[in-house]
């Protein structure tokens, strides 16, 4: 299968610190990726360099066979690329409901956006809490809202950046399913994530990422048997 | 019920359905009824207390709906009073030409937002700095022409006459054969008051549309809302520009009232006022914002009429006590602590109901 989105030697330099320093990815369309690897790997960075937050400071981003290094990052997300940020950034001031519209209108209208807001309350449970403020949301509900918004623009790519950090074993469980789910019904997604359980439930395929470069690739089993990557990474879990 | 009147009500403004719109209609109609009942003295004070509402409204859009504290809006307020009094001195009342004069003083402020918005937005220039910029624009410009008393600051017939302000440009003049219509005191009012129902509801529309959804969400998170692919600058800029025009409806009509526009009308106290009316009302809402400015407007002028120095003061006092008790504004607090006591009421009043056959 052709890859969907693509860096080609991208490296990203602050100061004297290389954070990515020559990453070569490619994501197959259709695929479901996770990429760990230990605090400051430059997991996160290397998101914000897909999307656009950071100028990378060598190297080039191709999406859908484009190359959009250089393009501003609202169009990117136009081009179907979309992401839930690690602090969860919804409109927290808000009611639940009207974070769900404003992420909606970019692609329905009139009935066709009731009816997917109907779907995505339901797909995040929080039908009940519609009109509370989203700010009023447990940390886990705020993660969900965010991944409802992320989801609500039918991306092609979809990045998930520690979709279940501080959440409970049983959140993180129906957020595994979650992504699975999104991903049969053929949304290509990336998620960084921390927690192996969570990793083991969800992902064909891993990368590891480590001092910014990519470190290991493969299935989580062959992962796990590589010792050097026990030794940098999962030991210390 | 078309679709875009739908929005006269939504999300983004507090006040809807048939109970609001009837108390909004028996004001507006008892306002327009005013002049038939009280003096010209009256008339021409209750026109002054709307005048302001425009550059209010404008700043509510932009400060309160999309975040953007703008400390300068009477830079284009200035600007458009200027304009009219430069071209309907030159071009005189005949025909079409003081409409034309009043077109061109919004449309210059129009060009000037664009102008500044765009090396702000587009340079991130970010919170407190669009404030440091926009009022150091609005002061550049009232020195500027406070130092214009000399008779070489002449457009064509117009002197610009320096910190004693610019006078007797002739008011809105409408061809009517024999008898063209005058817009002077009454009249004058009914113009101002249409407009400002106009301007508002008009304001609702836009708020409540899927526009007005994107502003609140840039205001909220900017960059959440650029991640769900909407192109910030540009929301930002186009609402800076709407509300600058908004700016300089002020500035033409205020310049119509009293026929003169003065370089203090773009100096740091005039700057300061419409901060303290948005945000006394309640700058997240174009109502709260209307009731506060026509309010404190009243009220300051009260106060003059008592001693001049002590009705800024005043206002100083009436922005620090909102700010420390009620950071939202007066009238969008006590709006929503009734909204929450009627919730809180149905609630019990449903848990009532529901537990009776138990009872």
């Amino acid at each position: 299968m052709a890859a969907i989105l693509q860096t080609r030697g991208l490296k990203k330099y602050f100061g004297g610190l290389r954070a990515i320093n020559g990453v070569d990815l490619a994501i197959d369309e259709g695929e479901l990726r996770c990429l760990i690897g230990p605090n400051g790997a430059g997991k996160s960075t290397l998101f914000k360099l897909i999307l656009g937050s950071y100028r990378p400071s060598e190297g080039a981003i191709l999406f859908k066979g484009e190359d959009i290094t250089k393009l501003q990052p609202h169009l990117r997300v136009q081009r179907g690329m979309s992401i839930k940020f690690q602090v969860p950034g919804i409109f927290l001031e808000l009611p639940v409901e009207q974070n769900l519209r404003i992420a909606l209108q970019r692609v329905h209208r009139g009935a066709a956006l009731d009816e997917a807001l109907e779907r995505l309350l339901e797909l995040i449970n929080l039908g009940h809490q519609r009109n509370e403020l989203a700010a009023s949301l447990s940390h886990g509900q705020q993660q969900w809202l965010e991944i409802a918004m992320a989801v609500a623009l039918q991306p092609a790519a979809l990045l998930l950046d520690e979709p279940t950090a501080g959440m409970s074993h049983e959140e993180t469980y129906k957020t595994g399913e979650l992504v699975k789910k999104l991903n049969a019904s053929g949304m290509t997604i990336v998620v960084i994530e921390h927690d192996m359980a969570f990793v083991r439930q969800i992902a064909k395929r891993v990368t590891v990422l480590h001092f910014g470069e990519v470190f290991d690739d493969g299935s989580l089993d062959d992962i796990v048997r590589n010792e050097d990557v026990v030794r940098i990474y999962l030991g210390k879990v | 019920m078309p679709r875009w009147l739908a929005l006269l009500d939504g999300p983004q403004t507090l006040g809807s359905g048939r109970a609001f719109w009837f108390v909004f209609a028996l004001i507006v109609l008892v306002a327009a009824l005013l002049p038939t009942f009280v003096n010209a003295f009256a008339v021409t004070n209750l026109t002054y207390f709307l005048v302001w509402v425009f550059m209010a409204l404008g700043l509510s859009l932009i400060w309160g709906y999309a975040g953007i504290l703008s400390f300068g809006q009477t830079a284009f307020f200035g600007l458009a009073g200027y304009t009219y009094g430069v071209i309907s001195i030159n071009l005189g009342d005949a025909g079409l030409w003081t409409w034309f004069a009043l077109l061109m003083s919004l449309v210059l402020p129009a060009v000037l937002a664009v102008v500044i918005g765009y090396f702000m937005f587009y340079g991130g220039v970010r919170d407190v700095f669009v404030g440091i910029v926009t009022l150091s624009i609005t002061l550049v410009f009232e020195t500027f022409m406070a130092q214009t008393a000399g008779p070489e600051w002449t457009i064509g017939s117009a002197r610009l006459n320096g910190f004693n302000g610019m006078s007797n440009m002739p008011p809105l003049t409408f061809p009517w054969g024999e008898n063209p219509i005058i817009f002077d005191g009454p009249s004058f009012f009914w113009l101002v008051l249409g407009l400002v129902v106009l301007v508002y509801a008009g304001l609702r529309i836009l708020v409540n549309s899927r526009f007005g959804n994107v502003l609140v969400a840039i205001r909220e998170n900017p960059e959440r809302a650029e991640m769900l692919g909407y192109n910030v600058r540009l929301y930002q800029l186009f609402v800076f520009v709407i509300g600058s025009v908004l700016a300089g409806m002020s500035g033409v009509l205020y310049t119509l009232w009293g026929y003169y526009i003065t370089p203090s009308s773009m100096g740091l106290t005039a700057a300061a006022l419409p901060i303290v009316w948005v945000a006394a009302g309640g700058r997240k809402d174009i109502t709260a914002t209307l009731l506060a400015t026509v309010l404190l407007t009243w009220l300051s002028q009260q106060l003059a009429v008592k001693g001049s120095q002590y009705a800024l003061i005043w206002m100083g006092v009436i922005l620090l006590v909102v700010v420390l008790f009620a950071p939202e504004g007066l009238f969008v607090t006590v709006w929503k602590k009734l909204a929450d006591r009627r919730r809180l009421r149905q609630v019990t009043t449903a848990r009532k109901t529901v537990s009776l056959p138990s009872a």
